[in-house]
């Protein structure tokens, strides 16, 4: 890479070819297939541009802010698990910190024996290396971050992998926790998760950061539902508030099974979350949720792409931001049915709370679509605090910023409900509390 | 004893004077009904004193214990032990009962202070099988998609639940029907006959909730005064002569 030109340099920021030399290093044990996918994500990363003003895909934000620079690669950590703040009952954990495995509890005997594997990334590249062919980044990038889902790819250390088999249901929370810790620390939290035939489970992976110092964090994570399984997955995102951070979904929901994801976004002083639903057989259902808590000067990103692959397919999609201070939000989002997937069904909303008059939300909602039997409906809205619904509660004696605040959660309880496990929705309320 | 006095209240709804001097004071026990026709300024009067920013108070005072409460805002107001009973309750989706009246009794406790949950839980829901409320409503969000009479019972709920020296009820008997009527009759009159006998200012276009809730006073508001008091036979009064005799009787007066 000495013939990189200097402009390239700087576009790569400290992800050089010597860093990435470096890291590859530390992935000696890993298979060959492995390493090979990492170069070439390596060289599809150092080719890329930076993402310009005039993308479409970045339209609304802050490209200015994207810096690459002044960061390194995290050295292993052998912080555990921080999740005191957000506790419930979890069926089995991983904690991984600085992008290493570093405490895990044992999956229940009676899961093991029928097959349930919860793992990491470098032992399913050994062991499971079909399943993660299949499945680890297997999914195109459209919106908009193929240059920083090719670094994931690149220096991603180590993830979670989760595999259900066909038929099987665990019922409490498999959970994920990534810490970063060290001001200028890279990670690269992954989970991937297959969930086969007529299986059942719910993943959550939570995101935070071990300290106040900036931190750069660039996550993805792979959902593949098979025919008949049924997958929720919750994503708390919790960095330190200086920190940057992008995260790319892909879920792929095969015939008659249903994906539920949301996206709690709290943390970071910007956060790019792309989202990819494919639905490609009928029947398939995904319903995707977001609620984020903007403050101060934060910017939250999100782009998300619905793709109806088959007939009959269904996707519902509900992004809930609640904006103070000068923070902003964008939410594009695009609903795509293919010729053939008559009688779709999908829904896009995104709903802004506005509890401040200097903050700024954008919407850029849209459709395409092919066929022509379909039933597809979209809608953005901004509000604010209703002073009726803030005077009832004043009236109670409920002080202003007290009532603002259960307002504000009765505008996110609507998200939150769709969650059938309760110990999981009391958990992310009181986790959004503490951001109030 | 605690006192609500109402001195000389003038309130406008933008250049718009309502209120146009209304005198009127409530002690501990005592029910006071106004009665008047629409848009003479009853539920202005109940909505300004609990602190509406849509209304303005151009002059005189509201006093509670001999207190102004003018300075106050809403939320003061209610913790000093005013209560509006609302003609039109708001809808809040996603805010359970329990967590609404939870926040507000919270808000009345000192700071470090925490309610205690069973406790809590068993006060209110014997408040609410006395007002015949299903006790699931307490994982109900507050009104939403509620009846006309199920709001009205939340209403007295939440009045029983906190204990106000004075409540403030802006028509609480439009859109019952009889049974809906009585059950409210009763919820305030067992909080009436209770240690907490709170003061309360009854406004209402008819006299039938009369019948259930025995007024002490009856007070005739017309064009933003009180025209006429009496005794609960004025109700009655009221109700066979109709508002035109009021308008005939008291709009010279008033021109």
């Amino acid at each position: 890479m000495s013939t990189a030109s200097p402009a390239t340099q700087s576009q790569n920021g400290s992800f050089t070819a010597e860093v990435f030399a470096a890291h590859l290093a530390t992935q000696a044990a890993a298979p060959a297939w492995w390493l090979e996918r990492k170069r070439a994500a390596y060289a599809q990363f150092a080719a890329l541009p930076m993402p310009a003003r005039t993308n479409e895909g970045w339209r609304f934000s802050n490209i200015g802010t994207l810096s690459l620079d002044g960061v390194a690669v995290a050295t292993p950590s052998n912080l555990k698990s921080q999740i005191s703040d957000f506790k419930f009952k979890a069926v089995a954990e991983l904690t991984f910190a600085n992008n290493t495995l570093s405490s895990r509890t044992a999956l229940p005997a009676d899961l093991a024996a029928k097959g349930v594997i919860v793992t990491t990334l470098a032992e399913a590249a050994v062991k499971h290396a079909d399943l993660l062919k299949a499945h680890f980044m297997a999914q195109p990038q459209k919106l908009g971050s193929e240059k920083f889902a090719a670094l994931h790819i690149a220096f991603v250390g180590d993830g979670a992998f989760i595999y259900v088999p066909k038929g099987v249901t665990v019922t409490d929370p498999i959970v994920v926790t990534h810490l970063a810790s060290g001001a200028g620390t890279a990670v690269f939290p992954h989970t991937l998760v297959v969930a086969e035939e007529n299986s059942r489970a719910t993943v959550v992976d939570y995101f935070v950061s071990a300290d106040a110092s900036a931190h750069f964090a660039c996550g993805a994570n792979d959902l593949y539902a098979g025919h008949g399984a049924q997958l929720t997955y919750v994503a708390a995102q919790n960095w330190s508030p200086t920190t940057l951070s992008f995260q790319f979904n892909s879920t792929v929901v095969r015939r008659d099974a249903r994906v539920q994801s949301l996206n709690l976004h709290l943390g970071a002083r910007q956060a790019r979350h792309e989202s990819l639903s494919q639905l490609q057989a009928p029947g398939a259902f995904s319903e995707m949720l977001a609620l984020t808590v903007a403050m101060g000067a934060q910017e939250f990103d999100q782009r998300t792409l619905q793709i109806h692959q088959a007939p009959n397919t269904k996707s519902d999609l509900l992004y809930k931001n609640a904006l103070r201070d000068t923070a902003r939000t964008i939410f594009s989002g695009l609903i795509v049915v293919d010729p053939d997937a008559q009688k779709t069904d999908a829904y896009q909303s995104n709903r802004n709370l506005m509890l401040s008059d200097d903050a700024e939300a954008n919407s850029l909602p849209g459709l395409e679509i092919q066929a022509n039997d379909v039933r597809c409906t979209h809608g953005a809205t901004s509000s604010r605090i209703d002073p009726e619904q803030e005077f009832y509660l004043q009236s109670r004696g409920i002080a202003k910023a007290a009532a603002d605040e259960l307002l504000t959660f009765g505008f996110f309880e609507e998200v939150l409900n769709r969650l059938e496990n309760e110990p999981l929705h009391d958990a992310l309320r009181e986790l959004i509390k503490t951001k109030f | 004893m605690a006192s609500l006095e109402i001195q000389n209240l003038q309130i406008s709804i933008g250049d718009k004077p309502i209120v146009k001097g209304l005198s009127l004071t409530i002690r501990s026990g005592e029910v006071h009904a106004i009665m008047g026709p629409n848009g003479t300024g009853k539920s202005t009067l109940a909505k300004a004193i609990a602190g509406h920013p849509d209304y303005t108070i151009t002059g005189g005072d509201v006093l509670l214990d001999g207190k102004s409460v003018l300075e106050m805002e809403t939320d003061e107001r209610a913790r000093a032990g005013l209560f509006l009973a609302f003609q039109y309750p708001s809808e809040i989706p996603g805010v359970t009962i329990a967590n609404f009246l939870r926040a507000a009794l919270q808000a009345r406790l000192a700071e470090g202070e925490e309610i205690d949950a069973s406790a809590y839980y068993k006060r209110l829901y014997a408040k609410m099988d006395l007002l015949k409320i299903d006790r699931k409503f307490t994982s109900r969000a507050v009104n939403d998609g509620f009846s006309g009479g199920e709001k009205k019972r939340c209403e007295i709920l939440q009045m029983a639940m906190l204990e106000p020296k004075f409540a403030l009820m802006d028509e609480t008997d439009s859109g019952l029907d009889i049974d809906a009527l009585r059950i409210v009759a009763e919820g305030v009159n067992a909080q009436r006959g209770s240690a907490i006998s709170p003061g309360i200012l009854l406004i209402t276009h008819y006299q039938r909730l009369l019948d259930y809730i025995i007024p002490d006073h009856v007070h005739v508001m017309w064009d933003g005064r009180i025209v006429k008091s009496g005794d609960k036979s004025l109700a009655l009064e009221l109700e066979a002569k109709g508002y035109d005799w009021v308008k005939q009787e008291f709009a010279a007066a008033s021109a």
